[in-house]
């Protein structure tokens, strides 16, 4: 491992020191599981049963067809009408063909992605899917499988 | 108020609604209400779940039954056999066709089996601007292992055993080129990752950049430790902005958890990732005229030997991999070469991520093993074709590619076979072609562009793409000769054997597959100056067939520049030498009396 020691002086090593370092194979373990138990959400809400998680595609075919609108919107809206929800930014899902797409995950239930996704559908998948539990027109099927199945 | 129970997810693809799913769910509402089910039951329509073949569709949640070519008529037993009492309906359950067994449960088919994400494993799924979310799905745990577990050789022979094949066109194996890199000794050597995607229509790699940044930052990190470099560059196109912004965040959020820097892990490996734009030239995807780019110089390739992991940026040995391949990698060292081997066929390990386009019913990106068949591809997971047309041929590697055809819908897709059918893997850009379109021109589309891209350097490229390109032309306005056939052939010949770069090598691929597949068409255009897929302007000719005409004057009437003539109640007649071909006679006759010829 000789030639890793090398630091080029053209190349800025930019490393900010701070406490968040991750210095083992351990730590990182630790991390994962601390993370894990933040993505399930437990710590962040008061009442986790009502937890709604929200994840809009946003990649640039996303953005293009409108996908920043629906995430303000959803961010805006659910705060209006008191839902208690987190809405996060994602990549591409790859329906290109059914842009903006979103997926919404309720707790203790499999998510379910929408596409074709504007204001108004949002609207329609706030107060119907997640107030009262139906679905609304433009579910989009999973139709892939993912490494954890494997 | 409603409280449902169930829903009924009836698919409302093109193609499922084509064969009436929209009435399966009418008479599904229907028989609902007669049962008075309709505050337990919800029906409602999806987007396409890709197994068109065996349409329609209607899915039962929560117990995820799969009912295929539903009819009308089923709905009474839907409703009544599994609604009501609870049974499912076993005539329309979905058999497997090797084993002959009933499905029951839809999470068993093997539709589900046709795409598995390895590439795309995040996307989509994390916030790409939060590292957190990575490492939460596993991320820096390949390279944490790398560092503590395993020696550089190792590393090398995992990714040898894996059989990964370059994801950028090529598909030169992984693991050998980094065994280049690692064994031409250097005090700097650097890890370069080639994001300079440039076929037309492929957006795989932008959407990897803009949806899981730091797959790929881990996975040039784990190859700067295995061919012993400590600095990566990453050159992109400048034209992807929201991709640069994504990289940037995660390089430095990587700096902050020391993934990226100096001893990751307490270990005395050092690595740091840093980013050159390029201004979007097509042959900078071409790994010396990147480097050359990249050194300030101007973006044109130079000959191989040297290869860069010899020679190359800053005559430093230089391993360049393209970004689906980086993404690949960490999950190979987390679940093992073994279990990446499994996935695909023998040569062509794991999947290919195609970027799905054209006259498809389903455009997007799709990732499936390699060996899965082009129609696999279009009619299950695409969807079909647009407006129930015909289907016709496949593009496939872009400018660099050639066209499938029909009798290739069977061909597992992977770089071998692509190649022996005269087409090529390329980025993975994939565009659909149904009846409407016309060959030649698709040749020429492609060949403008690389007339366009051509950096000038070489001679047959320089030219021999513009008189290619003049040639096809000629055709299209059918004004070219059978011989010049012959001689479009030979041109394409000289220019693949004598070009420097592989951008003029695989330059007249479209022409030649099209000249192989559809030799016909262009017999039609040069022989009776007849475009048989009514695509090529100058030799359409719209006409007016007399016996269908009554003499009505609609067409007369909207025609702009006055090139129909004829009386009341007399037969038209269309002036050819007029006519500018705007077809607005054709949509103003009411009595099918206007053709295309």
């Amino acid at each position: 491992m000789s030639s890793n020691t090398y630091i080029n002086q053209t190349f800025n090593l930019n490393i900010l020191i701070t406490m968040a370092k991750i210095k083992s194979l351990e730590d990182l373990k630790k991390k994962k599981e601390h993370l894990q138990q933040k993505v399930d959400l437990r710590e962040r809400a008061d009442h986790p049963e009502n937890y709604v998680q929200i994840k809009v595609g946003m990649a640039t075919s996303g953005i293009a067809s409108g996908a920043k609108e629906v995430m303000d919107y959803l961010v805006d809206e659910l705060e209006k009408r008191n839902v208690e929800a987190v809405v996060t930014q994602a990549g591409d899902m790859g329906y290109s063909y059914a842009e903006p797409t979103i997926e919404v995950t309720k707790p203790g239930e499999e998510p379910v992605v929408f596409g074709y996704v504007d204001t108004k559908k949002a609207d329609a998948i706030i107060e119907k899917y997640i107030k009262r539990g139906e679905l609304v027109d433009g579910v989009l099927p999973q139709n892939y499988r993912t490494i954890d199945e494997e | 108020m409603a409280n449902y129970k169930m829903h009924l997810l009836v698919c409302g693809g093109t193609g499922c609604r084509a064969s009436a799913s929209d009435s399966i769910l009418e008479s599904l509402k229907q028989k609902l209400e007669e049962n008075n089910l309709q505050d337990d039951v919800q029906v409602i329509f999806t987007g396409c779940f890709g197994f068109c073949e065996k349409g329609p569709i209607v899915k039962v949640l929560p117990d995820n039954t799969f009912y295929t070519q539903v009819k009308p008529e089923d709905s009474e037993d839907i409703v009544q056999e599994h609604l009501i009492k609870g049974r499912q309906v076993e005539k329309l359950l979905y058999q497997d066709p090797e084993t002959g067994d009933t499905i029951h449960d839809s999470k068993k088919m093997d539709f589900y089996k046709k795409q598995i994400r390895i590439a795309l494993r995040n996307c989509g799924f994390i916030d790409p601007e939060n590292i957190d979310e990575y490492i939460a799905r596993d991320g820096y745990f390949a390279l944490g292992s790398v560092l503590n577990d395993m020696s550089r050789e190792e590393v090398i022979s995992e990714m040898k055993e894996s059989g990964l094949r370059g994801r950028g066109g090529g598909g030169f194996p992984a693991g050998v080129k980094w065994d280049f890199a690692y064994k031409n000794e250097s005090e700097q050597k650097y890890v370069v990752c080639n994001a300079d995607e440039g076929d037309p229509g492929a957006f795989m790699d932008r959407s990897i950049l803009e949806g899981d940044p730091h797959s790929v930052l881990e996975a040039m990190a784990i190859c700067g430790y295995a061919i012993g470099a400590d600095k990566g560059l990453i050159y992109i196109r400048a034209e992807y902005p929201l991709a640069i912004r994504r990289l940037k965040v995660a390089i430095d959020q990587a700096r902050e958890y020391g993934m990226l820097g100096e001893g990751i892990f307490d270990t005395d490996f050092n690595f740091d990732v840093q980013l050159r734009y390029g201004a979007g030239a097509f042959v900078c995807g071409e790994e010396t005229a990147l480097i050359h780019s990249m050194e300030g110089d101007r973006g044109e390739p130079t000959f191989k030997p040297p290869f860069p992991a010899e020679s190359g940026y800053l005559g430093k040995p230089t391993n360049v991999n393209n970004v689906e391949t980086y993404a690949n990698i960490p999950v190979i060292i987390n679940k093992g070469a073994g279990w990446f081997k499994k996935i695909g066929t023998e040569k062509s390990t794991g999947t290919k991520v195609f970027a799905l386009a054209g006259k498809v019913n389903n455009v997007g990106l799709i990732e499936v093993p390699m060996g899965t068949t082009l129609r696999e591809v279009v009619f299950e997971i695409g969807g079909g074709i647009k407006e129930g047309k015909k289907f016709k041929a496949v593009q496939t590697g872009g400018p660099s590619g050639g066209c499938l055809t029909e009798d290739h819908l069977d061909t597992p897709i992977d770089f071998d076979n692509l190649i022996a059918v005269g087409s090529m893997m390329g980025s993975g850009g994939m565009i659909v072609m149904d009846e409407d379109d016309c060959m030649v021109s698709i040749a020429k589309f492609f060949l403008e562009f690389t007339v366009e891209e051509s950096c000038g350097k070489c001679s047959p490229c320089r030219i021999g793409t513009k008189r290619l390109h003049e040639l096809l032309d000629r055709i299209t306005q059918g004004k070219a000769e059978k011989k010049d056939l012959q001689r479009l052939k030979n041109m394409c010949h000289v220019i693949a054997d004598t070009s420097l770069c592989g951008l003029g090598q695989t330059a007249p691929s479209p022409v030649l597959s099209t000249l192989q597949n559809f030799w016909d068409e262009y017999v039609a255009h040069v022989e009776d100056q007849r475009c048989p897929a009514g695509a090529c302007k100058d030799l359409m000719r719209y006409e007016i067939i007399p016996e269908n005409c009554v003499g009505c004057t609609a067409c007369a009437r909207k025609c702009p520049v006055g090139a129909i003539t004829g009386e009341r109640k007399q037969v038209h007649y269309i002036d050819q030498d007029k006519c500018i071909k705007c077809g607005a006679c054709l949509e103003a006759c009411k009595f099918d009396a206007v053709i295309i010829k």
